[in-house]
């Protein structure tokens, strides 16, 4: 039998520098390092003589009662967002995911990134409502008890904040967590009602091209989003991951416009008005404009592009060892599904396919793998995704020769909103420490 | 094939072809009139539409900006806790502080972001007059209109912001 089964599994050759594996191997049921005898890497290092097993006390007494609303270990206390405002000073609060505690696609709601720029509103949902007007042939007001009996879709969707990754722009690299860096990213299963069935009712003037959107929030938050897109993909998002819109994202219903910038999915949704010409409000003409090294400055930016960071390992996860190891990560577009992975060890000298975990989906998180065996020598991790568009994460170098670079040093929760996509590095050292480097 | 089995395949064939188009909305929006919605209508257009009636001075904005706004925008609107409301600083990087003479495009966003979200603590309780005041007054201290300008639904959508010119829309494709 065994025999039989290690002659099926691919023999693990490096397919890169610095010890990267084909990815194929993951497929398999086996995993076979034909490298490691002549390397004389072993493949379990520890090899310590194992205790004798014995029931610990867990084992011997029955367990406690089942909650109605379950949560995770409490050894799991240390998986938790990162606030950037913990006291509610009168400013944005940010809560960042932990990527590199998270593993497969799914952001759990409780971890699910959130900005919030004026406190999170406690809104009563029998009291909530809808209304669609402007530019229409009959205004609608829908209550969230008539919504949730129209006809649904679900689809899986990444929300990013515009300015996730702005920390990338600093001149030297920021020695913060992926959390730190991108956390400002989610990916849920949304479910709701699409936007083209409620505009189907309400009608449409022609002439109609921009639909401002405002949210019940205090500061009655407000973007212009194209009827265009309106009609191309965008829903009343009422059901995250299943349950109900978490207040922080949004709760009772949220605009969620696929693969567009988070701020764009207006949160606490109350109204949209159909115009002929943008709103031009203050997020989308100041805080979501971003400056170019021209002293221009992009505005209706939009797209959220092609994207790819390395989750595991990374920066504050030392390796123990040497060994095997699994480099993964997170792959996604605002412009479709992911196309291609390569991960490098080596800083980009060579590169190896990662392995992508299907269902691959449009605009959403994908998984990527590439097994590893690390020799113990100094390493430089990277990731570089491409989209179904044609679309390719660019290299740092090129990226802030065209977008610039911060002036000072940013705080690395508190920096210009600027749309960042291109690679993240992370520098392994030969006692396994992790460093952010730029290479 | 039965006659039921071919019409039932074709009813699934046109489902499949027009999934967006529903043959019989649930139509469970309620009919509103735009006189009902009006005091959520807050949305102001760049070309003025939207502006209420009403007007204002820098005069009379200092007064109340030294009442509802000094606390937390500072003397003379030069930031304290919450933003500078004046002062342009040249744009030399990629990270200067954007402000409303450095950077914003339009008069009305002021307008508009005033109404809607300030006081911090207690929005949407200026009134319009009040409103229109403390524009011109930020506007007047920015200067970029006069001292003695007076802001209203005519005026104020023709005062052209300094940096209005320097936008490139990213992805015109996609309006």
């Amino acid at each position: 039998m065994t025999t039989r089964k290690r002659r099926e599994a691919p023999l693990l050759e490096p397919v890169a520098g610095n010890g990267l594996l084909d990815r194929r191997a993951l497929l398999g049921r086996g995993i076979m390092f034909a490298g490691a005898v002549s390397t004389g890497v072993s493949t379990s290092p520890t090899t310590a003589a194992a205790e004798p097993l014995r029931d610990d006390d867990w084992s011997l007494e029955t367990g406690a009662i089942t909650p109605a609303l379950q949560t995770p270990s409490r050894f799991e206390k240390d998986v938790v967002r990162i606030l950037s405002n913990p006291n509610g000073e009168p400013r944005t609060s940010h809560a960042r995911t932990p990527h590199h505690l998270l593993n497969g696609t799914i952001t759990p709601n409780s971890l699910h990134f959130t900005i919030n720029h004026s406190g999170i509103p406690d809104i009563d949902p029998a009291k909530h409502r809808l209304v669609i007007h402007g530019m229409v042939k009959q205004p609608l007001v829908f209550t969230v008890d008539s919504l949730a009996r129209y006809p649904m879709v679900s689809r899986m969707a990444f929300v990013e904040c515009a300015g996730n990754s702005a920390g990338m722009f600093s001149p030297q690299p920021l020695q913060a967590s992926v959390q730190a860096l991108h956390g400002l990213v989610s990916n849920a299963e949304w479910t709701g009602v699409p936007l083209s069935t409620l505009l189907e009712e309400t009608g449409i003037d022609p002439k109609a091209i921009w639909i401002v959107a405002e949210g019940a929030d205090s500061l009655a938050l407000s973007r212009s989003v194209p009827v265009k897109k309106a009609l191309d993909d965008a829903m009343v998002a009422l059901y995250q991951n299943g349950e109900r819109i978490m207040p922080g994202n949004g709760y009772p219903m949220r605009l969620l416009l696929p693969g567009w910038e988070g701020n764009m999915h207006v949160k606490f949704l109350r109204r949209l008005k159909l115009t002929d010409q943008p709103g031009m409000t203050y997020f989308e003409t100041r805080t979501y404009s971003q400056i170019l090294p021209n002293g221009k400055a992009y505005r209706f930016y939009f797209v959220n592009e092609v994207k790819s960071f390395i989750t595991h390992p990374s920066f504050g996860q030392a390796l123990k060892e040497p060994g095997y190891y699994e480099i993964s990560g997170i792959a996604y577009s605002g412009n479709g599904r992911i196309a291609e992975v390569l991960v490098s060890a080596d800083g980009g000298k060579s590169w190896a396919q990662a392995a992508l975990q299907e269902p691959v989906q449009s605009k959403a998180f994908t998984r990527f793998r590439v097994p590893w065996r690390w020799d113990g020598q100094a390493a430089i991790l990277q990731s570089r995704a491409w989209d179904e568009a044609g679309n390719v994460q660019p290299l740092r170098a090129q990226f802030v020769a065209e977008r610039g670079e911060a002036a000072k040093m940013p705080n690395v929760f508190g920096f210009a909103s600027q749309h960042y996509n291109s690679l993240t590095s992370w520098a392994i050292d030969n006692k396994g420490e992790i460093k952010h480097v730029y290479a | 094939m039965s006659m039921l089995k071919a019409t039932s395949s074709l009813v699934l064939a046109l489902a499949v072809a027009a999934p967006a188009a529903l043959a019989e909305p649930p139509g469970l929006g309620k009919p509103i009139s735009e006189a009902e919605i009006k005091a959520w209508d807050i949305s102001i257009l760049p070309d003025g539409t939207g502006l209420p009636a009403g007007s204002g001075t820098a005069e009379q904005g200092a007064k109340i900006y030294a009442e509802k706004c000094v606390a937390c925008h500072g003397e003379g609107g030069k930031g304290g806790i919450s933003a500078a409301v004046v002062g342009a600083p040249p744009i030399k990087s990629i990270d200067t502080t954007k402000t409303i003479a450095n950077f914003w495009g339009y008069s009305t966003t002021v307008f508009d972001y005033v109404r809607r979200a300030m006081p911090w603590m207690s929005p949407r309780t200026l009134t319009d007059d009040e409103v229109y005041a403390l524009t011109a007054f930020i506007l007047a201290q920015n200067k970029i209109i006069g001292d003695n300008d007076v802001m209203n639904a005519q005026t104020l959508p023709k005062v052209k912001m300094p940096n209005a010119d320097n936008f490139i829309i990213k992805f015109p494709d996609k309006i």
